[in-house]
């Protein structure tokens, strides 16, 4: 089994999806993906020795540019491989709940998801600078016409937003990646180019100085917070998530913020590891910002799509506090983030979208008491919520709770693992996970209680049931199984990825120490002195 | 003088070419005058073929030019984008009139003809883009690049006999005129700097200046006089002004041979001139300073130009612009890489950008040509096969991976980089940025927007520029994957003879 299959097969998927006809279009595009998913559970299985290592599995090198040293190399540590998995199982999903809600242009739709695809596993499995970059911006173009082909009324504005905005950070990630480059081949003196993520990692950790680690960390955040998004470069995101068809909203919120954490999970926290140190409190401060602005404009929203769409923005923030805790609590705790968040914001996305087809609007003064007409989407929609909220035994209290913890022991202070933050970024970051609970629980309240109310124009959906069909019940029972699992069993998760996390953090202790004496140290120091 | 002949096989193929079309287009038999573009093309493909067999090893062995190989790849190219060029120019001469003669109502006369014409004109155009090459002193390559520019003139104004054709060739002739004189006063002065005209004695004498303490001033005085006149073929600012209102006069067709041709050779001559002066111990301050200057001016206006545009030729054309702005990069980067991708850069925007104007040239609203932007609106209705190619060329002139394009742009970016230009490379990563705005704009209308009251009346329909929008799109999809074999050609092509 190799990467490549998950990469090739859905581009021969959209390509047959091109060439056959429009009404099997969608069973192609569900056949592919799930073939897809089926390898890639495969490959996890085959996994199994690298699990827990800071190895890197499936690798294979491709040479392709050989003027400029640009390879097609590939390969998954257990991180990177946990969110390909992610990928692919929302792909299909993505698939299947799509098939009542795209009505034209469907041959189109389709391909675009499995390219789609493509480029996101793409991201994940890159081992090449150049190939990560690439892939990182192909995911544009799909979801580019996603949003402007099936989107909502303000489909157009949404779309260019959120292309310009990814794009022009990208621009600046990729001058910044280059300069790298160019000093080690400068450095080494070798003749080409090389691009090779790991050994550009450690170079430009060791090699380089404070300043330029600085001036590269704000090149590749540009890109990448962009992505996550932090506040204030967010501002396309709920715009984006509106406009988007439910199926974009789910990749959007599933797996493509999660470009950016993962991003700086792969080349901001090994390659400038004292920029990291140096600034981690400033970023600190625009995380929690974003967490607590989100938060309070959650509570105004009436659209509930909206509301979840500025709720990812809150909940990346605690991801991005996880990021920068630089301790592996709070490192897996971000990494669990990324997943518990693609896993548990899809499934409402994908509610939503259920909801909305029925009765054409996401207004939550408009909607009410669906647990009377819709019990089972009603159960799931609660169940989904107390996920994302933080609710002891599902998936979101892990990791919300890892990330807090790993910030709230952040401190200079901690003997193994010391850090530049602290307590009081936790507690005050803190105030969101209550926040949250307010204004999700206020939805809750507002659509899935009280008296029923429908909108006045509301006419039955002509093939669709009052309640959930069999085939949406079916795309969100995986997803609420693995959230109860992951809520009851995370550590085979976090001991999985113990291995890479901790060699991401390798470096950083020392670097803490060195730049914050700690509490022994500076006792030594005055005994020195005193004595 | 037989050896230099010798590398001048695809060029007298091409003469030859100019002749016969010449000639054919007066003919009695239609059958051979609607066929002009088809004859043009085949000679463009012999001398496309007779290249390999010319620019061989021993040949060029023998050769005493200063870059003995760089005709191999341009003419190669040049001649294969010509023959995309001859595509999007099907339909554009004589047709209504050759509908005329066809169907009884009208007598031919030789003098109402122009499709012969128009065809050697294109042939010579190309012809004079590859003597470039073989230039070995000022006086050739002068005349090579008029040989270049003069065809282009008569273009211009006999592709639209509209008034604002008219206008655009007048405009487009005297500046041309203005810009010859410049390059040739620039000449002049660097005869006066090193005495001679001739390429390796020129080069001979300027590294004698470099070793005294560098080169006179009437030697850069000369440089930048030169690379002015110069940057009005590759259109840079401040020589631009001319390209958007000439880009929007001509037929769109000749507008696509006027944003490729003439840049190229500007180009290739910009790349010999500067290689008499080497990058090796790096270029007068003075004149990097110009292109530096020239480089960031280029890139912001052209992109800012463009974004304020309502015609999406001019639109275009401002875009054509800008991307002369990121080839400068590749030029002040130097030899080797940054030389070759200049040349790869050319070749990927060749093609692709003669893909996105036979778009226009293709479209047509009530028997005339389409320009503004509304007229592209909901093209995907009318022809989902050439909507598809024209976004797909827009993408891959903005720099989307992993089209053609963005790796053109890469190579650019990268030597920028390596060459310590960091700054530059971030203005140019600045104004790509800025052009994501307008050629999203573009893509967006031809493939998103709805059907206007303005654009039901076009269709499409000439058939060869249709053909030859979705041959550049397939270039800029599968291009990729030639990227290895044409870099390694480019570097052969740029390497310096010792």
């Amino acid at each position: 089994m190799s990467l490549w299959y998950l990469m090739l097969l859905p581009l021969v998927g959209a390509a047959a999806i091109f060439v056959g006809k429009s009404s099997v279009s969608k069973w192609i595009a569900l056949g592919v993906s799930t073939v897809v998913f089926v390898i890639s559970i495969v490959m996890a299985i085959q996994f199994a020795p690298i699990w827990g290592t800071s190895l890197d599995g499936f690798t294979s090198h491709v040479p392709w540019l050989n003027k400029l040293g640009v390879t097609l190399d590939l390969g998954v540590d257990s991180v990177a491989m946990m969110l390909v998995l992610l990928t692919t199982l929302l792909t299909p999903l993505c698939v299947l709940g799509s098939f009542s809600a795209i009505t034209f242009r469907v041959k189109e739709y389709y391909a675009w998801l499995l390219i789609l695809e493509t480029a996101m596993v793409g991201v994940f499995a890159a081992q090449d600078i150049i190939l990560f970059y690439v892939s990182f911006e192909l995911t544009l173009v799909p979801m580019f016409f996603l949003i402007a082909i099936y989107g909502g009324k303000n489909r157009a504005h949404a779309s260019i937003k959120f292309f310009i905005y990814t794009f022009t950070g990208s621009l600046f990630t990729l001058a910044g990646l280059l300069y790298v480059a160019w000093t080690y081949k400068e450095t080494h003196l070798y003749d080409t180019w090389s691009f090779a993520i790991h050994d550009l990692a450690k170079f430009a950790s060791t090699d380089l100085s404070a300043t330029e680690q600085g001036w590269i960390l704000l090149a590749l955040l540009s890109g990448f917070a962009v992505k996550i998004p932090v506040f204030p470069v967010h501002t396309w995101l709920p715009l984006a998530h509106t406009e988007a068809p439910t199926a974009g909203s789910v990749i959007l919120a599933g797996v493509l913020l999660k470009l950016g954490t993962f991003g700086v999970y792969r080349f901001v926290l090994p390659m400038v590891p004292e920029a990291v140190v140096a600034y981690a409190p400033m970023i600190a401060v625009l995380a929690i910002i974003g967490i607590l602005y989100a938060a309070l404009i959650c509570w105004v929203q009436d659209d509930i799509k909206k509301l979840v769409a500025y709720s990812s923005v809150s909940h990346l923030g605690f991801c991005v506090l996880g990021l920068i805790a630089l301790n592996p609590i709070g490192l897996e705790g971000a990494v669990l983030y990324m997943i518990n968040h693609g896993l548990s914001t899809g499934a409402l996305f994908f509610l939503i979208g259920m909801m909305y087809e029925r009765y054409h609007s996401r207004d939550m003064n408009a909607i009410g008491g669906l647990a009377k007409t819709m019990p089972v989407w009603s159960f799931l929609m609660v169940f989904f919520v107390l996920a994302s909220v933080g609710l002891p035994g599902l998936n979101g209290f892990v990791s919300e709770f890892m990330c807090l913890l790993g910030t709230f022991s952040a401190s200079a202070s901690n003997a193994t693992w010391p850090g530049v933050l602290g307590p009081e970024y936790a507690a005050i970051s803190a105030i969101g996970m209550v926040l949250a609970a307010m204004y999700l629980l206020i939805m809750v309240g507002k659509i899935v209680f009280g008296k029923v109310r429908i909108p006045e124009n509301y006419e039955p959906h002509p093939t669709l049931p009052t309640d959930l069909s069999k085939r949406e019940i079916g795309i969100l029972v995986p997803l609420a199984a693995l959230c109860l699992w992951i809520g009851v069993q995370p550590t085979v998760l976090t001991d999985a990825m113990q291995g890479s996390v901790e060699e991401v953090l390798s470096p950083y202790p020392a670097i803490v120490q060195q730049d914050v004496p700690t509490e022994t140290q500076r006792i030594e120091v005055k005994d020195a002195t005193d004595g | 003088m037989a050896n230099t002949l010798w590398f001048l096989i695809p060029e007298l193929i091409l003469l030859t070419g100019t002749v016969v079309c010449a000639i054919g287009g007066l003919s009695n038999k239609a059958a051979i005058r609607r066929n002009i573009g088809f004859i043009a093309c085949v000679f463009l493909a012999a001398s496309c073929i007779s290249v390999p067999f010319v620019y061989t090893a021993e040949h060029v062995a023998s050769s005493n030019s200063l870059m003995p190989n760089l005709g191999g790849y341009v003419k190669f190219f040049a001649a294969l984008i010509g023959i995309l060029l001859v595509m999007t120019s099907g339909g554009l001469m004589d047709r209504k009139y050759e509908h005329a003669i066809a169907s009884g109502k009208d007598t031919f006369d030789t003098l109402r003809s122009s499709a012969g014409e128009y065809h050697a004109l294109l042939l010579l155009s190309i012809t004079g883009l590859m003597l470039i090459c073989e230039a070995s002193d000022l006086i050739w390559m002068f005349l090579a690049l008029e040989l270049v520019s003069l065809p282009t003139y008569v273009m211009v104004a006999m592709s639209r006999w509209a008034k604002v054709g008219q206008e655009a060739a007048m405009k487009y002739f005297f500046l041309g005129a203005i810009s010859a004189g410049l390059m040739l006063y620039g000449f002049a002065f660097l005869y006066g700097a090193t005495g001679t005209f001739e390429f390796h004695a020129m080069a001979d004498a300027f590294a004698d200046q470099n070793d005294a303490g560098g080169i006179s001033t009437f030697g850069q005085i000369g440089l930048i006089l030169a690379l002015v006149g110069l940057c009005y073929k590759i259109a840079a600012a401040p020589m631009h002004l001319y390209a958007p209102d000439v880009y929007q006069g001509a037929a769109s067709a000749v507008t696509a041979f006027l944003a490729f041709v003439p840049k190229a050779a500007g180009f290739i001559a910009i790349i010999m001139l500067l290689s008499l002066v080497g990058w090796e111990g790096g270029l007068p301050k003075s004149v990097e300073m110009m292109l530096w200057v020239v480089a960031v001016l280029t890139m912001i206006l052209g992109n800012i130009g463009a974004l304020l545009q309502t015609s999406t030729k001019r639109m275009l054309g401002y875009s054509s612009i800008a991307h002369s702005g990121y080839m400068l990069i590749g030029i002040i980067a130097g030899p080797p890489l940054g030389l070759i991708a200049v040349m790869v850069y050319l070749v990927i925007y060749g093609a692709t950008n003669t893909a996105a104007f036979s778009t226009l040239a293709c479209l047509q609203r009530n028997g005339e040509s389409v320009d503004s932007l509304e007229d592209i609106s909901g093209l995907v209705k009318r022809s989902p096969a050439l909507a598809a190619s024209f976004a797909i060329s827009c993408g891959s002139l903005l720099g989307i991976p992993p089209l053609f394009g963005f790796w053109g742009k890469l190579m650019l970016f990268t030597v920028g980089v390596s060459a310590g230009q960091l700054p530059l490379v971030l203005v140019a990563a600045i104004s790509s940025a800025i052009s994501a705005w307008y050629y999203l704009r573009l893509i967006g209308l031809a493939l998103l927007a709805p059907l206007t009251a303005r654009s039901e009346q076009v269709s499409p329909v000439l058939r060869w520029p249709l053909i030859a929008t979705i041959l550049g799109a397939i270039i800029a999809v599968g291009g990729p994957v030639t990227l290895n074999a044409l870099t390694t050609d480019a570097s052969i092509a740029v390497h310096v003879s010792e």
